[in-house]
């Protein structure tokens, strides 16, 4: 009697590409608790969708409220920069197949930011750490009538810390930067270096100073964390060497 | 482009700030002030700065300390008998040699200024109050300080007579 219906499910199943994942979220709002808890949301999903994907899902057709930033969702914008399975990863740019879906999948806000609700964190003190390196061409004399020409080496030479994103992944997984938050952090000297090592660009000593203060590269330890973080695989690391290298030479 | 000419004071050039913008003489756009402009307020240059310094001197005194403590290491625990060989007389006929007592000297305070410098950094990154931080590090220095003063004085006068 029972045996039609097994059939039915199985041959079902087998053509069908979606499994069953559990979404463990930390989930915190402000106005209901002082304390962020985990919570499981079940969904039924392809595993070569994208952990994005899944959280529409839950905002889409399990809960609402769940509350989480994203824009582009193609790995443009930065916006959806988070903890997955405890390791700083874009949700556009994560498949589910890739994490192991046979196990719960954690989802938690990037660390050392203030959490404003579920995965939204405060991103001011990163965008001020941002702003304080002058993440603008700085130039002198009269403005070319043509586009600032530059070889295809001198544009080589920063060419990888042209590829940030802002999305905040490397200055959230840097364990100096959880501490007290002080440290310019890695995004910020990632876009130091874009113009500092920028053939156009007129203030590199000037961004070099703001590096050298006390909350600058030299509190970097070198852990890797945020060559290992970012979702664009910027050398990270390499470009604050890169910085601290020239404060001792002043050579770049 | 010659070189003593001066930057527009409106950072508008003619091609962002073509027609359509609701900016003109009379209403121009807000001035955005570069972040952490070097004034005549702000302290002249970092350069020689004390992060730096310090930075660069783990990485100097790491270097003499590979040879100067995996040689320290060798001589007392491994060479001629192994540590047994330690004591008194070991010492006294080491210090005799004024090679020994520079290579101590230098190692005393090349490891007690690196580690104290690294236990510096350990403590700015982990206390949280500014008032621990301040007692942690005055009892580090405080520590520091009176382990060089007492290593030297005892390699400076040290009596192998002594009873
Ligand atoms: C044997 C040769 C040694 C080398 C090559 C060496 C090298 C280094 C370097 C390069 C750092 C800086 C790490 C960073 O800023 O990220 C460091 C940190 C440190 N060193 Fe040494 N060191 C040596 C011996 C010692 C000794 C003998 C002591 C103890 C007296 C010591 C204690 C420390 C401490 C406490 C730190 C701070 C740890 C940290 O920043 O995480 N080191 N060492
Ligand atoms: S949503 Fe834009 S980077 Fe992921």
């Amino acid at each position: 009697m029972a045996t039609p219906v097994l059939d039915k499910v199985e041959a079902e199943s087998a053509a069908s590409p979606y499994i069953t994942v559990t979404f463990r979220v930390r989930r915190f709002n402000p106005e209901v608790s002082a304390e962020a808890t985990w919570e499981d949301f079940q969904l039924e999903i392809d595993p070569k969708e994208r952990v994005l994907d899944g959280l529409h899902k839950i905002k889409w057709e399990l809960d609402g409220t769940l509350t989480f930033r994203r824009s582009c969702a193609h790995g443009i914008c930065g916006s959806d920069a988070m903890r997955i399975n405890g390791r700083n990863r874009l949700a556009c740019k994560t498949l589910i197949k890739d994490i192991n879906p046979e196990k719960p999948i954690t989802i938690e806000p990037i660390k050392g930011l203030t959490v404003l609700k579920d995965l939204v964190v405060d991103m001011e003190p990163f965008f001020q750490a941002y702003r304080d390196v002058m993440p603008f061409l700085v130039t002198t004399g009269n403005e070319p009538t043509r586009e600032r020409l530059q070889s295809p080496e001198d544009r080589e030479r920063f060419d990888d810390t042209t590829k940030c994103i802002l999305c905040a992944a490397c200055t959230s997984s840097c364990p100096v930067f959880w501490n007290d938050g002080q440290y310019f952090g890695p995004a910020a000297i990632v876009n130091a270096h874009r113009f500092i090592f920028d053939s156009r660009d007129e203030a590199g000593e000037q961004r070099l100073e703001i590096l050298n203060d006390k909350d600058g590269v030299w509190r970097c330890r070198t852990t890797f964390n945020c060559t290992d973080a970012c979702p664009r695989g910027i050398e990270v690391t390499k470009a604050i060497q890169e910085v601290k290298r020239a404060l001792i030479t002043r050579r770049f | 482009m010659s070189a003593d000419t001066t930057t527009a004071t409106s950072g508008i050039g003619p091609v962002e700030g073509g027609a359509g913008t609701a900016y003109g003489v009379d209403n121009p756009a807000p001035v955005i002030e570069a972040p952490r402009k070097r004034t005549a307020k702000t302290p002249r240059s970092t350069r020689g700065n004390f992060e730096m310094a310090a930075w660069l001197f783990m990485r100097l005194s790491g270097i003499v300390l590979v040879v100067l403590v995996l040689g320290h290491l060798l001589i007392q625990l491994v060479l001629d008998g192994g540590v047994s060989k330690i004591g008194f007389a070991f010492v006294a006929g080491r210090w005799a040699s004024p090679f020994w007592q520079i290579w101590d000297l230098l190692m005393l305070w090349l490891a007690m200024l690196h580690g104290g410098n690294g236990l510096r950094t350990v403590i700015n990154d982990y206390a949280e109050r500014d008032t621990t931080r301040f007692w942690l590090k005055m009892l580090l220095y405080t520590a520091t300080v009176f382990t060089v003063l007492l290593g030297t004085l005892v390699i400076f006068t040290f009596d192998p007579n002594i009873r």
